[in-house]
């Protein structure tokens, strides 16, 4: 019982990670039409210059500024010098030019902090592990990612359903032509739409800095698995990425947790584990098979 | 026409002696990327066959490329055990039972995948694809039996009857004779009805339909045939490599094709042929120079899609307008 609640916890904190990326990514795509492969460099560029600050500094909260300052710095740097000319184009165009970002980025991360992977130092105020229940005993430090994330998340609701700036992100993803129409600089909400997507990304590459190895290539992994919530949640839709982003999060801890248990009753050790491990990694794509097949929009509509 | 013919007759001339040319000048290295491009040239060419002619922009072509990978790489490892697949099947290494194998499965998947694949379109559909491509790419690294991340050594390669392809001379032949049948069918298709129709579907879709065509079949016969020619590539690399590896499904190997054909411009009909030569010379001489070619490659192809118009198209098409060569 304990075993599952804790795989639930480290399922939501997984969860909070993809939502706090999708978020952005979703916006992005929604509003802009922009196919944006580079959002996962964004997340590596967060986690390698707070570990870096935190580790150069001594000071692991020393790292949080600098983390969202430099994905943030990044992110506007790359909506100015190429996002800016991609908008207009078509799909493809938009898939070639970011993934030459992501070999851009992933080749200058290496040049400036070398292959090795770094980890940082956490606090011992927040890495002792605490008795929740009885038995269930959790690092107080993943609590704290799960309750930054759901406030980022109600901060995010707040902005987007009751700010000027959230009206215009929401009239944006529903129809952008009109927006442009009626006289709104669009160049301007593009930019910091992406800069916001940029700092998302950032914090969620900084708070999952203590618990993964920040290395070059991070960025990828959790792209593709950020894509599916987009996808999944609907283009455009921040509620639909939370949804998404938790029940993904989720879906994928307990499978990778229990799966090659459950195997290991009907076949041998190895090759369950194996199978087991293999199936896991398959079942985000195969509920966004699912998904699109029966809701090709998504589970959420934009603008929701 | 003529011209065209002349051009072609003289390329694959200029192939044919690629290998003595290299042997005389010492330039050994030149016979394998050679092979490499040409392998490559075909799998592009099947996915530009979907993007270029039928409109269709799937990110999850390396799926059936690593299917035809795999299925050289796991009938030789029933050949070398000696031990049947799931007890019938029986191995083999030549090559006249593994290719055509190989091209059956991915033709196969490519059903599979199309028929659930083509009902979704846009942004959908590219991730879609991609999903399905991934899935596969999980399956196989989780199969213990044929290595699971390290991939299956294909030791002695495979054999053309008496003749042994571990000779990469004689490799270098197949690759170049399977290349220039499939090219010369691809020819035929694309200038067949068949072609002309997908080619509807792509500038008008509702027109088609309004006349009376069923759009979905056609994508799907387009996506089966394009599925087959990635599975025939990946069968090639196989035996080429003597190793089917899981990499060959990654989503950055969809990336690289897609990067080829996009390269090589959209919908031409050679164009995947210059673009595999380009992208894969690029990257043997960047990375001879440094060991950060990424770097180089990625500045290289961002300045490409923004500095030229419309992409790398643009500039082939104009460079080859001045050649006339093209053949539209």
């Amino acid at each position: 019982m304990t075993l599952i609640l804790e795989q639930l916890l480290n399922g939501l904190l997984y969860g909070i990670t993809l939502f706090l990326l999708a978020a952005g990514l979703t916006l992005i795509f929604g509003i802009m039409g922009l196919i944006n492969l580079a959002h996962g460099s964004l997340y590596m560029v967060g986690a390698f210059v707070g570990a870096w600050v935190a580790s150069q500094t001594g000071s692991f909260w020393l790292g949080l500024p600098a983390a969202l300052a430099g994905a943030m710095l990044a992110g506007f740097a790359i909506e100015l010098g190429v996002m800016r000319r991609l908008y207009a184009r078509d799909h493809l165009d938009q898939v070639l030019a970011t993934f030459a970002l992501i070999l851009i980025f992933n080749e200058l991360t290496v040049l400036l902090f070398g292959r090795e992977p770094m980890f940082v130092e956490l606090p011992a105020s927040i890495a002792t592990p605490i008795e929740l229940l009885p038995g269930l005993v959790y690092p107080p430090f993943r609590l704290l990612i799960i309750a930054a994330g759901l406030g980022v998340a109600l901060g995010l609701y707040f902005l987007i359903n009751r700010t000027r700036i959230g009206m215009l992100v929401r009239a944006g993803s529903t129809n952008r032509d009109m927006v442009r129409a009626l006289g709104v600089d669009i160049r301007l909400l593009y930019t910091m739409i992406f800069g916001l997507g940029a700092l998302l990304a950032g914090l969620a590459g900084f708070m999952t800095s203590p618990v993964l190895a920040v290395q070059v290539g991070m960025g990828e992994q959790i792209l593709l698995a950020t894509f599916v919530v987009v996808v999944i949640g609907g283009v455009g839709s921040i509620k639909g990425a939370f949804v998404a982003g938790i029940l993904l999060g989720i879906v994928d801890t307990c499978l990778r947790a229990f799966l090659p248990g459950v195997l290991r009753e009907i076949m041998a050790g190895p090759e369950a584990d194996a199978l087991g491990v293999g199936i896991a990694s398959m079942g985000i794509y195969l509920m966004m098979g699912i998904v699109l097949l029966f809701r090709p929009q998504g589970l959420f509509q934009a603008g929701g | 026409m003529r011209q065209h013919l002349i051009f072609i007759a003289a390329a694959i001339v200029c192939l044919s002696v690629l290998p003595l040319v290299a042997e005389a000048t010492g330039q050994l290295a030149l016979v394998g990327l050679t092979s490499r491009i040409m392998i490559y040239a075909i799998a592009a060419a099947s996915l530009n066959f979907i993007l270029g002619y039928g409109g269709m922009v799937s990110f999850g072509h390396a799926a059936f490329f690593g299917i035809g990978n795999y299925v050289v790489g796991i009938l030789y490892f029933h050949h070398a055990e000696g031990v049947p697949l799931w007890g019938f099947i029986p191995g083999s290494n030549q090559l006249l039972i593994t290719l055509p194998t190989a091209v059956l499965v991915a033709g196969f998947a490519a059903l599979v995948i199309g028929s659930l694949a083509l009902r979704t379109r846009g942004v959908q559909f590219i991730m879609i694809t991609l999903a399905f491509a991934q899935m596969l790419y999980f399956f196989f690294v989780s199969l213990k039996t044929y290595g699971g991340e390290d991939g299956v050594i294909v030791r002695g390669a495979n054999d053309l009857f008496a003749l042994s392809l571990r000779d990469k001379t004689a490799m270098y032949y197949v690759i170049l004779v399977v290349m220039v049948l499939f090219f010369a069918f691809l020819w035929r298709v694309v200038h067949s009805s068949f072609g002309t129709v997908l080619s509807g579907i792509r500038q008008n879709e509702r027109r088609m339909t309004a006349m009376g065509i069923s759009s979905y079949r056609y994508k799907l016969y387009g996506f089966v045939l394009a599925g087959m020619g990635a599975g025939l590539a990946g069968a090639l690399m196989a035996v080429f490599m003597r190793f089917a590896s899981p990499d060959t499904l990654h989503w950055t190997k969809s990336g690289e094709l897609l990067i080829m054909v996009i390269l090589g411009g959209v919908g031409t009909f050679f164009g995947p042929i210059l673009g595999a030569a380009a992208f894969l010379i690029l990257q043997t001489y960047l990375a001879a120079w440094t060991e950060h070619w990424q770097l180089a490659m990625g500045l290289i192809l961002l300045g490409i899609v923004l500095g030229t118009k419309g992409g790398a198209k643009g500039l082939f098409d104009s460079i080859a307008r001045k050649l006339r060569t093209e053949p539209r």
